[in-house]
């Protein structure tokens, strides 16, 4: 079965808090905690979702975005971005995500948002 | 060569001038001047210098006086490599006066007196009508060798008239393009221009001829210089050849004023300027042009002495050497670049010569005779100037060919060139003096130029003419030489003589003024009576200039004003301003005259004398004033936008150090949220609330440190941190730092190594800083240090001059040397993978307190694992303020 949701975040805390969220409503997340090898770990998973965190270390979440949206597969270019940004503001780091969420972020905007997203 | 051809040869050649001509007066009158005042059309129309005399007679001058004739060009080279920003100084002035002959300069100078320049003018004309004379001759002589069936027999009388339709059509030419306007800037492209293509004929043939005679005639350069070797120490030549330094001296000099003063020169190089950024090319490019022609003059000279037949007259080899060799079209070609340097010269002296004559002899008594002008007069001054202008033209040339029919065309003329050089040079003191010295005046220049003419006449002209002998000398000295350095000389001391003793008049020292400093002339206060309105000088203006281009001018003028219609206000600018514009088809003298007559006369009260006598002093302070006050805005410009610079950079850095506190803020605000959201829930299990709980104390620890070192930080750097000195170990330190250092990642075992005895030194500075210091370096090492065993080496040492140098290095794998110098700044750790609870400020933090007290931290690199330095100075900084 395809994995729901792929979740790059290298705060455990922050990570943590978003599995358990997610997890409640019934769909399956799996994390990796490193801005390296994030385009892998992606395109190895192929999730039907991507949640971002947009400061990485190695490698920024922008441009993992980047990266995912040049792969060749057309499908997995297309997967859905969420992109969480600790930046005062979205500005225009976001700006090839599907959607962004400023942190901190409130949980019911969070589940709102993923549901949308996978529907 | 039959006459006919000849004849039509010139003809072709002279129709091709008057097209050009024709061609670059229409393309001027359209406006299209850009290629006309190309650079380099302005330096090939200064080779209006190199005139038959030069063409011809410079190989003449050769066979008889060796090296000699280079002097000739050296005097030019000299002026336009060594005073070249003398000449742009002088081009700059003469613009900005809109002086339109070397008469004009002396006389706008020397307080506009008319007198002086009709004096010079006096000069000019002596000095010229041999000079073209001389032309007229050598195109005579040269059709007399070339035409071998004129009509009629080669009889004199058709050679005096070759030389009449020379003169006549040289005088049409002159007459149709030099006179075609009255503008303010006296400016002919037309002529320049086809004096610009002689200029490049004249080179060609002499190259050609040239180029034939050292690989034609010779075998090449060494031949050449092998037979000039010969030739020169041939018992015939050897006198003549004999270098003379102190006829080399006066002939140089001589020559040098010549470019400056003879009319022509003055013509092409000053009246003709579009501005002085011409001289850029010109200041190389003419002693280029010049070398070129001299290149061949010895080798021509040579080969004309050893083929042709004894008694050949060596002025004209150029011809016969051709001629002889049975070049028929090569001295067809030399016969028109000799026919080229002829025409140039006579056209461009007959034009300058003829503005000099109408400007200072017949415009002002024309004015005298009529008495005017009166303002409601309405006769036609331009036509009349113009028409005058015309006349003088006929004039010049017409005396130049009597004067060749009266010679007889003899060999005297030769000479002629070089008397005219020193005729010309007598203005030499008077226009480097008012140009450089603002202490020479009228009675000066008077002074000068009237004893140097008056030597000259009787010691050169008269006695090339053939009247009264040469000067009475000592055996061994040059009469010529000598009586060129007498006259200069003693012109040269009258000048400054009466200069220093006399006294010049306001109009004359603002002139000078404005000469020597090279700045517009100042405004003089006119006595303007109450009714005085522009009306009167619109009407004079109009006779001058014609009614469409005079309207023009006022309503320019009044515009510049602010005012409508066409009369301006008679304001002591705009005065100043016609005047000068006036100036420019009239000359300075008259123009003066002419508003003074309208306009009221210059205002002299005791009052305004004294002012005037300041003047120069006033303007010159004024000037460095400016430049200072210039500098000084320069420098503020400088420091405000190196202010600029520095504030954008920082607010770069601002919006940079912001967003990272944002991010650094926003991270453990996220958990802390998200979690004591998620307890809300009733259903979580007792061990996911402790969980939580626990990850939301941690978090807002993380918070309350963040805050800490942000507060810290910024109390350091602002410099208000406030010091607790007293007396510490340094020994205690180090023990209580690792002691509590040792709670971050307790479970790592590291083995401490210390140097105990060096460690015991009594230190005065503030010991929790210094502690907050070592407790943030040792934690740090526990932290990232990634041996297996760590170790941590701790060495401190004594330096001179007191205080302390501790070295903390630990056995890791340190820090990349791209990021060495990057950690000490804020948030420098914030992309670290291995980040560990802090926000990545303690080293930011830890050298803000060690400047703070006097001393530094940094990265020691190559010490094998991370190591840092601290060093502390004897006693800490007393604070400032």
């Amino acid at each position: 079965m395809q994995l729901d949701i792929l979740m790059i975040e290298d705060e455990p805390n922050i990570a943590e808090a978003v599995r358990f969220i997610l997890s409640r409503e019934g769909w399956q997340v799996d994390l990796h905690a490193d801005g390296a090898g994030g385009i892998e770990a992606i395109m190895a998973a192929r999730p039907r979702l991507v949640i971002l965190d947009l400061m990485l270390p190695n490698r920024s979440g922008t441009e993992i975005l980047n990266d995912l949206r040049a792969a060749d597969d057309a499908d997995l270019a297309a997967t859905p971005v969420l992109m969480l940004t600790a930046r005062g503001q979205a500005r225009d780091d976001g700006a090839r995500a599907d959607a962004v969420l400023a942190k901190p972020f409130d949980n019911q905007e969070l589940r709102a948002t993923v549901r949308r997203m996978l529907a | 060569m039959p006459f006919e051809a000849l004849v039509g040869a010139c003809l072709a050649y002279v129709a091709l001038m008057f097209g050009v001509a024709y061609a670059a007066d229409r393309a001027a009158a359209r406006g299209h001047v850009r290629w006309l005042d190309h650079p380099l059309v302005y330096t090939l129309s200064l080779s209006v210098y190199c005139s038959a005399w030069t063409f011809y007679g410079a190989v003449g001058y050769a066979s008889r006086s060796g090296l000699e004739f280079a002097t000739i060009y050296l005097g030019p080279t000299l002026v336009f490599t060594g005073a070249w920003w003398g000449l742009r100084r002088l081009v700059r002035v003469a613009r900005m006066h809109h002086v339109t002959s070397v008469a004009d300069l002396i006389s706008a100078r020397f307080g506009k007196s008319n007198r002086l320049a009709a004096i010079v003018t006096l000069i000019a004309v002596i000095a010229s009508t041999p000079y073209i004379a001389l032309q007229l001759q050598s195109v005579r002589l040269s059709f007399e060798i070339f035409a071998t069936d004129a009509p009629n027999g080669a009889d004199a009388g058709a050679m005096g008239g070759t030389a009449l339709w020379v003169a006549a059509g040289l005088a049409l030419f002159t007459i149709l393009f030099g006179t075609r306007n009255l503008a303010a800037d006296e400016r002919h492209h037309g002529v320049v221009t086809a004096i610009a293509l002689e200029a490049v004929v004249k080179l060609l043939a002499f190259v050609a001829l040239g180029v034939f005679v050292v690989w034609g005639l010779a075998d090449g350069p060494g031949d050449m210089l092998a037979r000039i070797a010969r030739t020169a120490a041939d018992p015939a030549v050897a006198e003549g050849w004999l270098l003379k330094p102190d006829r080399w001296t006066a002939l140089i000099l001589v020559s040098a004023a010549a470019i400056l003063t003879l009319p022509r020169m003055f013509q092409v190089m000053v009246v003709e300027a579009a501005d002085e950024e011409r001289l850029h090319v010109a200041g190389w490019a003419f002693p280029a042009y010049l070398f070129i022609m001299s290149l061949f003059v010895l080798p021509i000279a040579v080969m004309g002495r050893e083929l042709l037949p004894a008694g050949s007259d060596p002025d004209l080899y150029v011809l016969t050497l051709p001629a002889a060799a049975g070049q028929d079209m090569l001295a067809l070609l030399v016969f028109l670049g000799g026919f080229s340097a002829a025409t140039s010269m006579v056209v461009m002296c007959a034009i300058a010569v003829a503005t000099m004559v109408s400007n200072h002899w017949l415009v002002p008594a024309w004015l005298a005779l009529r008495r005017i002008p009166a303002p409601d007069e309405t006769d036609d001054l331009r036509g009349f100037v113009l028409n005058a202008r015309r006349v003088a033209i006929l004039a010049v040339v017409a005396a130049g060919w009597v004067y060749h029919q009266a010679s007889g065309g003899t060999a005297a003329l030769a000479a002629m060139g070089l008397v005219a050089f020193t005729g010309m040079a007598q203005v030499l003191p008077a226009m480097l003096g008012g140009l450089l010295w603002r202490g020479a005046n009228r009675k000066g220049a008077y002074a000068g130029i009237g004893t140097g003419s008056v030597l000259w006449m009787a010691l050169i002209f008269l006695p090339s003419v053939g009247v009264g002998g040469d000067l009475p000398v000592p055996p061994g000295v040059d009469p010529w030489t000598a009586a060129v350095a007498l006259s200069l000389t003693l012109n040269t001391l009258a000048f400054v003589g009466v200069s220093i003793f006399g006294f010049p008049d306001p109009v004359e020292r603002l002139q000078g003024l404005s000469f020597v400093s090279a700045v517009e002339p100042i405004r003089h206060s006119r006595m303007l009576r109450a009714d005085d309105r522009a009306e009167p000088l619109l009407a004079m203006a109009r006779r001058v200039w014609g009614p469409d281009a005079a309207l023009r001018y006022f309503q320019a003028e009044a515009r510049a004003q602010g005012k409508t219609g066409y009369l301006p206000d008679l304001t002591p600018r705009f005065l100043t301003r016609l005047e000068r514009r006036l100036a420019g088809s009239i000359g300075s003298a008259t123009a003066h005259a002419m508003i003074d007559r309208v306009a009221g006369g210059v205002a002299l009260t005791v009052a305004d004398l004294l002012q005037v006598a300041d003047e120069a002093q006033r303007a010159k302070e004024e000037t460095q004033r400016l430049e200072a006050a210039q500098a000084e805005l320069t420098r503020t410009a400088r420091q405000l936008r190196q202010a600029n610079d520095k504030l954008t950079a920082l607010s770069v850095q601002k919006d940079a150090f912001l967003g990272q506190i944002s991010h650094e803020l926003r991270t453990p605000m996220t958990s802390v949220r998200a979690f004591s959201e998620i307890l809300k829930d009733p259903d979580l299990t007792v061990e996911e609330r402790g969980k939580f709980a626990g990850i939301i104390h941690d978090e807002a620890g993380r918070l309350t440190r963040l805050l800490d070192d942000l507060l810290d930080l910024s109390v350091l750097e602002s410099g208000r941190a406030q010091l607790t000195i007293s007396v510490a170990n340094l020994h205690d330190l180090i023990t209580r730092a690792l002691a509590a250092a040792s709670a971050t990642r307790p479970e790592r075992g590291f083995l401490i190594d210390r140097d105990l005895p060096s460690e015991h030194l009594g230190l005065i500075t503030d010991a929790d800083r210094l502690l907050q210091v070592l407790i943030n370096v040792i934690s740090n090492a526990r932290k990232y240090c990634d041996a297996a065993h760590p170790v941590l080496i701790l060495r401190v040492r004594h330096p001179e001059g007191g205080g302390a140098v501790i070295d903390i290095v630990d056995n890791g794998s340190g820090i990349d040397s791209g990021r060495q110098q990057l950690i000490f700044e804020k948030f420098a750790r914030l992309n670290d993978p291995a980040r560990a609870g802090g926000a990545g400020l303690g080293l930011a933090i830890c050298r803000e307190i060690m400047l703070t007290l006097g001393g530094d931290i940094s990265y020691l690199p190559g010490q094998g694992g991370a190591a840092f330095r601290i060093q502390l100075p004897a006693r800490p900084p007393v604070p400032s303020g």
